[in-house]
């Protein structure tokens, strides 16, 4: 039988394999991720509105984008508009509250010490860890260069 | 039983499939394989409270059912074969436990329902067992929480991925006259092209495919136009299209006699799976509904059951390792002679 060489394969099932459809993926992600944005902005002009002061609106807007994006995660349908919006439902903080309420669901089955509260961070994890370490790098380097 | 030619096994007194049964649920009964299986739940945790619980149920469930439809009883089973994805085979252990069967455990990715009727099929030839039962399963929610994402996290899958099967199969073989019968099969060989990419299963199950069934037909000295119908596991529509051309490499034209479970069991137009279905569920489910159901009516006469795995871990696919795959070919025959 004859056998074709590692190459010559990776090469067939490039030709084989369907890529990704970014002329429609990308604008969907655009729109979706755009769409979040404008109700956040929507929060803090409500907040603003309610007469608390710039930074307090921010914050507050923030945790309610959190609070619906894990209430949406919690109701089965957050997977939904991700299916649909892609890296428009990733990216803003609503993407980190979903990564973070969906194993939480999903490892309650093996207890709320080793399941939940060891897998909550399966994968949010990596972003804490390289967020905390890459803030203290920046800090030093701005205390260092008295920026 | 003999030997054929360099990989091949020939039973002289065919072991006949006295009784088979199939499960699946929700999203399978969507699809067009839905009338022909037995138990359709559209509770996905099939009563239970968590998934690996759920999968073990349709193990039991299946294996109860076949057990019925062959008008035996878990006494009448000398020896049962089965496996499943989850680690150390939980979703077989706890399922079958209550059965009190002779078990062993057996694990080929999603090539485990060829293995476990391989090992039935020998165990019934030689007079090990007077019936012998080959189970196998997989559950889409329980496959993702331990190899993927958990089911709620927000992500879009690649085209080329493929969707878990829930679904379940079970078939009981003995000796007797009623068709069909498992005539013969090839015991594969683990098969590296270098594959990487997790979300292409189809690509790295192929090449074994390929193999096994090429190293069947030089064994046997037949080519495709001796069956009614070569029927592959999971390797869905990117996974048949490098099968064909693999094939023709050594100038078999499988594209008119061949069929993918993986592409049987959903409408890849309509229900949103990317490249088709996986998992051991997968050719479990079809072949113990489709394919033995249109062999007992007459339907197909000639087949062969060509189920495929991809043999990575978690772990494997963290350390960037290839992906093997292997297959398994069962030949499957009305005729007894």
């Amino acid at each position: 039988m004859s056998d074709i060489t590692n190459n010559d394969y990776d090469i067939l099932v490039k030709k084989q394999s369907p890529t990704t459809k970014s002329y429609k993926t990308i604008p969907l992600a655009f729109i979706t991720g755009g769409l979040i944005c404008a109700l956040g902005q929507a929060f803090i002009n409500f907040y603003l509105s309610m007469g608390v002061n710039k930074d307090t609106a921010f914050t507050a807007a923030s945790i309610t984008l959190i609070l619906l994006a894990t209430l949406a995660t919690g109701l089965n349908f957050y997977d939904n508009i991700a299916k649909f919006g892609g890296a428009g439902t990733l990216v803003p903080i609503t993407g980190f509250a979903n990564a973070i309420t969906a194993p939480a669901l999903e490892f309650k089955s093996e207890g709320y010490i080793l399941g939940l509260g060891a897998k909550l961070f399966a994968i949010a994890g990596p972003v804490i860890v390289y967020g905390i370490a890459s803030g203290i790098l920046y800090g030093l380097a701005a205390y260092v260069l008295k920026l | 039983m003999q030997r054929l030619g360099k990989n091949t096994i020939k039973f002289n007194h065919p072991p006949s499939v006295i009784g088979f049964a199939s499960i699946a649920s929700k999203k399978e009964s969507e699809g067009p394989m839905a009338q022909y299986i037995d138990i359709l739940s559209k509770d996905p945790m099939f009563g239970q409270q968590t998934w690996e619980k759920a999968e073990s149920q349709m193990q039991r469930d299946v294996a109860l059912k076949a057990l019925e439809k062959a008008k035996l009883s878990p006494g009448n089973i000398d020896c049962l074969f089965a496996g499943d994805l989850l680690n150390q085979c939980i979703g077989s252990h706890y399922g079958l436990l209550e059965l009190g069967i002779p078990f062993m455990g057996l694990y080929s990715a999603c090539a485990t329902m060829a293995e476990s009727l391989i090992s039935a099929a020998v165990f019934v030839e030689s007079k090990a067992a007077d019936h012998a039962m080959a189970v196998t399963s997989s559950h889409f929610c329980s496959a993702e929480k331990q190899y993927r994402f958990p089911l709620e996290y927000g992500g879009q899958r690649t085209p080329t991925s493929q969707w878990t099967v829930t679904g379940a199969g079970a078939a009981i073989l003995g000796h007797g006259d009623v068709p069909p019968f498992v005539k013969a099969m090839t015991i594969g060989t683990i098969k590296d092209k270098g594959i990487k990419d997790v979300n292409n299963m189809g690509a790295a199950m192929a090449p074994a495919a390929a193999l096994t069934i090429g190293q069947y037909f030089e064994d046997t000295v037949t080519n495709e136009d001796n069956f009614d119908l070569i029927v592959t596991g999971d390797l869905a529509h990117v996974g048949s299209q490098l099968l064909y051309e693999l094939m023709e490499q050594d100038r078999y034209d499988l594209r008119g006699k061949h069929a993918d479970c993986g592409m049987l069991i959903y409408d890849r137009e309509t229900q949103d799976v990317c490249a088709g279905g996986s998992g051991c569920g997968c050719a479990a489910t079809v072949l113990c509904s489709y394919i033995l159901n249109s062999m007992k009516s007459g339907k197909l006469n000639e087949v062969l059951f060509v189920a495929t795995g991809a043999l990575m871990s978690p772990t494997s696919l963290q350390q960037k390792q290839n992906i093997p795959g292997i297959a398994h070919l069962i030949h499957l025959s009305t005729r007894k002679e």
